[in-house]
């Protein structure tokens, strides 16, 4: 019985038999519920850890870093900016509006329990192709519906996303969502429990059976008939979540919280060893405190649940009036449950009956596991482009039409992203959101992924997605910060599988090195695979960039704001069409060569734009990933509704085809537009830095004609392509447009 | 002038209201959370938006019920001005002070872009600083948005003038195209017999700081300033 029971909470022979050594004993039911809740895969990032301790981390803004619920930056002037990311995958594929809305709520909590206020939003989506099948469609929809109905009750703008469609992401969707908090630095507040006696309150919703084991569900594969694990999901409550927010905030500024933690992942098994790990000390509490949704929950139900809503503070006990005066101002439910100790264990009772009782750093600390990755490089043949059709007109129009490209007006106009007064550069608008910070400075907000590129080359996909989203802020002139990556594999187990998670971890790292931008904090997510095609997803690591302007003088965006401006384009373009929109969608190929990454010429280039920026000589911004220079100037125009003419004939560039230079999606590539008095002096910068540039054209007209020397490769209208790349989304969900 | 703004639990623009009060000359914005049941001393209420308890059972409707309620009608009745913005307007409609209801988006979606608004009445305490047919660019943020009265009620109400914002397409023409939520006849704000009570479901204080609207913009300035301007009660 015993050993079935182990078999099911998802704990390896090894860990079992290092459990009952460690401790001497056989670990009674509640015990070994606990031990497996902290010890999943989502909460103790075992087969992880080794890798993700090689990525640079410090920074000189950087206060806090990985490890703790979210990474926090000093932005000046006394305020702190804090950033962290969460998925949801497993819930939002069984239940995605519950699934989707709980995602949401875990992530606020990361943000409130560091002591600071979330600000905004940030949703990262992969679904199958809603144009081609119904169930993506559900997905879809759902999603975005949870996300909105969540994040617009709380009252924190969703600003800014990213989303992608691909067939391998059909039956198991990743639903990521970040959250921007700020806050003043002497108001940070960390997940320690550092003295004895202190007290330890649970605030926020009541513990029911929502959400039991839901680690566990998430470090496994999804089962076939995974409508049977509906149960493993929470029960969203946005309104109890605001009032948590709110009075949190307000409790704050007593200064009486010593120590907060979220409740999320293995629930309050979780919670309590780490803030006593992390404090060195241990915590004793007593069950019949808890404020109880069923009253016939078991202690292991108890230790377990992953009800949502819920907070962990410290406080000391003679200074704790004023917090819990303000829990109840809100009608926010809490319960005293119990104290520090001194003695480094987690004891729970159960009506004065000791219950479970073990070490507080064996439940942190788990024996880490050794994962096998299979030594294949990637497949980086001796690829031969195929012909490309011959209308490059027609090409451009449908991937500009194409779910990955066109306009996300459906999605984002269901979220609230004005509230907070707040959002400067809206959804839609720019390369990055950009937010207004109180202490007068200005924060650009983007995150990427592109599990097309990473799964033919993982390595360069990642670091790829740090590219891009570091290229992405700086086109609205910020400098790039700080980053928080999410990884997102299939079954590490599986050797192929954790050698493309172990390629990609180096990736992010040897780039964010390599640009010298620290990783703060993010987060792991395993055992996303299609039960029903046994196949994984494709590798899908998403990084979230945020960073700095200084003067509202410098917010860039890519419309085309003039006629007679003079078009630049910056950087080299390769013949990288692997993992290319062009081949995934215009040929179906999913070979050839994936762009690679340098870190080198990125700084370059990237400071080169901040340069130009700064001095007024952009009038728009645009950097170049999918769809490549086609796409780009084709957005430019769409976004200003102005035309463009330009012959890329002299734009930097390996030999290849019109269809290569046009769709090829090299990193580390701009579109700049110019007044057409600066011109000259951009060409005098771009060549004193010794930057690959060309002149390419002007804006003008209501047309955008393209080509290459004096033969014509593109001719389409603004009011065409516009037409195109804004009704895609809605067509393909079968709305009248 | 002083101006309460009443926070329910689950109001989320209370914070946002306050600031672009503090930005407009000659107000001074009060927090007050709503069980207080004496309002005496403020020259004028607003209501803001969100989703007031959850917008649990239906929008606006438990805080209807709320403590301050009875009093923000005795003082409506008195003639001081009240502004509910969003939930703020639903919470009226709920209490009985506006005529309607707001019903779900005839997209069934909810809605969050910047509209153009036509001022219909400058003769209330939060318009008459606007020209009559002036264009105000604001944002609307809400699910349930869509304004329904029965015909014989949106007859008089038209009659009486109470019609005080319709949404319109940019050139200034009602139609369907800047129609965001289907309301009826592009309603987008009303306000009581007396004019002092306005219900609208956009988002004046979004639009009061220009660097959040593209174009620069702070029409939003236009509500609160015509408040600050009033010489007295009631204009």
């Amino acid at each position: 019985m015993a050993e079935i029971e182990q078999t099911i909470l998802g704990l390896t022979p090894e860990e079992i038999k290092y459990a009952r050594r460690f401790l001497g004993r056989e670990p009674n039911e509640v015990e070994w519920a606990i031990i497996a809740a902290e010890w999943s895969e989502h909460c103790s990032y075992k087969s992880s850890k080794k890798l993700l301790k090689t990525l640079p981390t410090t920074g000189k803004n950087v206060l806090v870093g990985p490890g703790y619920d979210a990474g926090v930056l000093d932005v000046g002037g006394g305020y702190v900016v804090s950033m962290h990311i969460e998925s949801h995958n497993h819930p939002s594929a069984v239940d995605p509006y519950g699934g989707a809305a709980t995602g949401i709520g875990g992530v606020l909590r990361d943000i409130l329990s560091i002591g600071t206020r979330p600000i905004a939003l940030v949703d990262v989506l992969r679904f199958g192709n809603i144009d081609e099948d119904a169930h993506s469609q559900w997905l879809f929809r759902n999603v975005i519906r949870g996300i909105a109905d969540y994040g617009n009750c709380v009252g924190v703008p969703t600003v800014a996303g990213e989303v992608e469609f691909d067939g391998s992401f059909k039956r198991n969707c990743l639903v990521d969502v970040a959250c921007i908090g700020v806050g003043r630095r002497e108001d940070l507040v960390l997940a320690e429990a550092e003295d004895p006696g202190d007290i330890v309150v649970i605030a926020g919703g009541s513990t029911g059976r929502d959400g039991i084991r839901g680690a566990a569900f998430a470090s496994k594969n999804l089962a076939k008939n995974a409508e049977s694990e509906r149960s493993s999901v929470q029960v969203p409550d946005p309104f109890m979540k605001k009032l948590l927010l709110d009075s949190i905030i307000e409790a704050l500024e007593t200064g009486e919280i010593k120590g907060m933690k979220d409740l999320g992942g293995g629930g309050l098994s979780s919670a309590l060893s780490e803030i006593a790990s992390k404090g060195g000390t241990g915590i004793e509490i007593e069950l019949k405190r808890l404020n109880l949704r069923e009253p016939d929950l078991t202690p292991t139900e108890a230790m377990i649940s992953e009800s949502q809503e819920r907070m962990v503070l410290v406080l000391e006990e003679e200074n704790s009036n004023k917090t819990l005066e303000i829990l109840r101002k809100y009608d926010v439910p809490f319960g005293i449950v119990g104290k520090v100790t001194a003695d480094g264990l987690i004891t729970v009772k159960n009506g004065g009956t000791v219950v479970a009782s073990l070490p507080a750093r064996f439940l942190a600390d788990p024996p880490l596991i050794t994962r096998h990755e299979d030594n294949l490089l990637p497949r980086r043949t001796t690829h031969v482009e195929p012909r490309a059709p011959s209308d490059l007109s027609r090409v451009l129009l449908d991937l500009l039409s194409s779910p990955n490209i066109a306009s996300r007006r459906w999605i984002y106009e269901q979220y609230d992203h004005e509230v907070g007064v707040r959002t400067v550069l809206k959804p839609g608008q720019a390369d990055s959101s950009v937010l207004k910070l109180p202490n007068g400075k200005f924060l650009a907000v983007k995150a990427d992924g592109n599990s097309k590129i990473t799964s033919l080359d993982p390595y360069s996909g990642a670091a790829g997605c740090a590219a891009e989203a570091c290229r992405n802020v700086v086109a609205v002139g910020a400098e790039p910060m700080a980053l928080v990556d999410h990884l997102q594999f299939g079954d590490p187990g599986d050797p192929e599988v954790y050698r493309s998670f172990s390629q990609a971890v180096k990736g992010i790292g040897d780039y964010c090195r390599g640009i010298n931008i620290p990783i703060v904090g993010g987060k792991v997510s395993f055992y996303n695979q299609d039960e029903e095609a046994q196949k994984p997803i494709k590798p899908s690591p998403v990084a979230l960039v945020t960073g700095l302007i200084q003067d509202q003088k410098h917010i860039t965006s890519p419309a085309l704001k003039n006629e007679g401006d003079e078009l630049f384009v910056l950087g080299r373009t390769r013949l990288e069409l692997g993992g290319s929109e062009y081949h995934y969608r215009i040929l179906g190929r999913s070979d050839g060569n994936a762009p690679r990454v340098n870190p080198e010429s990125d700084r370059r280039i990237n400071s080169l734009v901040l340069r130009l920026i700064r001095a007024g000589l952009a009038t728009s911004v645009h950097d170049c990933s999918k769809g490549g220079i086609g796409l780009a100037i084709a957005e430019m125009c769409i976004l200003g509704r102005v035309g463009a003419i330009a012959d890329l004939k002299d734009a930097p560039r390996d030999v290849m085809s019109p269809a290569g230079l046009l769709f090829s999606e090299t990193h580390g590539r701009f579109v700049v537009s110019v007044r057409p008095g600066h011109a000259i002096a951009v060409e005098r910068i771009l060549t004193e830095a010794e930057v690959p540039f060309a002149r390419v054209g002007t804006s003008g007209g209501r047309v955008l004609a393209i080509s290459s020397g004096r033969k014509s490769i593109v001719n389409l209208s603004v009011s065409e392509m516009a037409r195109a790349w804004e009704s895609s989304i809605p067509r393909a969900l079968g709305e009248r447009v | 002038m002083n101006v309460a703004v009443v926070r329910f639990p689950g109001s989320n623009c209370d914070l946002d209201v306050v600031a672009a009060l503090q930005a407009t000359e000659g107000i001074k914005p009060k927090l007050v959370w709503h069980e207080k049941s004496n309002l005496r001393g403020f020259d004028a209420l607003v209501l803001p938006g969100g989703f007031s308890f959850g917008d649990y059972l239906r929008a606006g409707a438990i805080a209807a019920r709320s403590p301050s309620i009875a009093e923000i009608k005795r003082l409506a009745e008195e003639g001081v001005p009240v502004l509910g913005i969003c939930n703020g307007f639903q919470i009226l409609v709920e209490a009985g002070l506006l005529p309607g209801s707001l019903l779900r988006n005839s997209g069934l979606r909810f809605v969050c872009k910047w509209v153009t608004l036509r001022v219909e009445n400058n003769t209330t305490p939060f318009t008459h600083r606007s020209e009559r047919g002036e264009l105000l660019r604001i944002p609307i943020a809400h699910n349930e948005g869509r304004i329904f009265l029965p015909e014989d009620d949106l007859k008089a109400l038209k009659k009486a003038g109470r019609i005080v914002f319709r949404y319109t397409d940019e050139m200034g023409e009602v139609s369907a195209s800047g129609n965001p939520n289907g309301s009826q006849e592009s309603i987008a704000g009303i306000c009581n017999e007396d004019r002092n009570v306005l219900g609208m479901m956009p988002h004046p204080e979004r639009a009061v700081n220009p660097v959040l609207n593209s174009e620069g913009r702070s029409d939003g300035m236009a509500i609160f300033s015509s408040l600050a301007g009033l010489t007295r009660r009631g204009n």
